[in-house]
């Protein structure tokens, strides 16, 4: 469980692209987990009557996975210690078996004091960027 | 009707005591697939220096959310919750939030833009211990579209 130290990583040091599948299930569990029961994560009939193409993630279970992410890299979720998002496009999660899979890889941007170092993130979920301005800064060993 | 942009810069009341617990940390860890054991067992996270279970970094959302629904619910800022979309959002950490935690929240109106017929509304919360300690700075953008 122990992430890559700081003297190990550079600018441009790549943090390898995982993929997650996100099903209606998760969106339900999400909802539970977060308090946040908005219809738009579990009811496809309000949904599409509000313009969009099916349900759609929650943009902080994106987020959350993005966070997931970014500590799983680190080895510790507490080395996270800011992260933020601009949500650029939804998530679109089909009732279907096979959910809705998102791809997320990241890069070093930056190094700072206190063994802290910058990271870009990109999310994508199909050709469709997800997340944009996604920046997180994480304290390494 | 519009977001009233006279509100910007206004706080509200902090929230009640919120206490972090193991289970909730857990539910949420599991939630979102995140596997660390410094999120579930108690000794695993005191050996990584944490006084107990930590919450992953976006945790902070349930409290925040919480207190950002006193901005959202008021009637003089006249939001149509209906019509707002997530923008953006980002939180900064003093330090994890752990179970024992007993945090406030206390939200701030930052911002009111109006952008051809979208208007963003920012907000800060700000997330300390009930002893004052900072723990974590949640900034959130909602965009209301216009009808």
């Amino acid at each position: 469980m122990t992430g890559p130290g700081y003297d190990d990583t550079a600018v441009g040091t790549e943090l390898p692209l995982r993929q997650y599948l996100l099903t209606r299930r998760d969106l339900v569990r999400y909802a539970g987990a977060s308090g946040d029961f908005n219809v738009i994560h579990w009811n496809e009939r309000i949904a599409k009557s509000v313009g969009l193409p099916d349900v759609i993630a929650h943009g902080m279970l994106t987020m959350a996975l993005a966070g997931r992410f970014l500590s799983e890299w680190a080895g510790d979720p507490g080395a996270v210690t800011s992260c933020g998002v601009r949500f650029s496009s939804p998530v679109v999660v089909p009732d279907d078996d096979k959910g809705a899979l998102l791809e997320i890889s990241g890069v070093v941007t930056g190094k700072l004091d206190g063994h802290r170092v910058t990271v870009d993130v990109t999310a994508r979920s199909g050709e469709v960027k997800v997340l944009t301005r996604a920046q997180a800064v994480i304290r390494l060993p | 009707m519009a977001i009233n942009p006279d509100y910007v810069g206004r706080t509200y009341e902090p929230s009640e005591p919120y206490e972090v617990s193991r289970v909730k940390i857990a539910e949420f860890a599991s939630a979102i697939g995140e596997p660390s054991p410094l999120c579930r067992d108690r000794e695993a996270a005191q050996a990584a220096g944490y006084p107990d279970v930590i919450a992953p970094p976006t945790f902070a959302i349930v409290i925040s959310s919480a207190s950002g629904a006193q901005i959202t619910s008021d009637p003089g800022l006249g939001v149509n919750y209906a019509m707002i979309v997530h923008g953006e959002q980002s939180f900064t950490h003093s330090r994890p939030l752990h179970a024992g935690d007993v945090v406030v929240a206390q939200s701030t109106i930052e911002s009111i833009r109006q952008v051809r017929n979208l208007t963003t509304l920012g907000t800060v919360t700000e997330i300390r211990t009930v002893d004052g300690e900072h723990v974590c700075t949640a900034r959130s953008v909602l965009v209301e579209r216009g009808a």
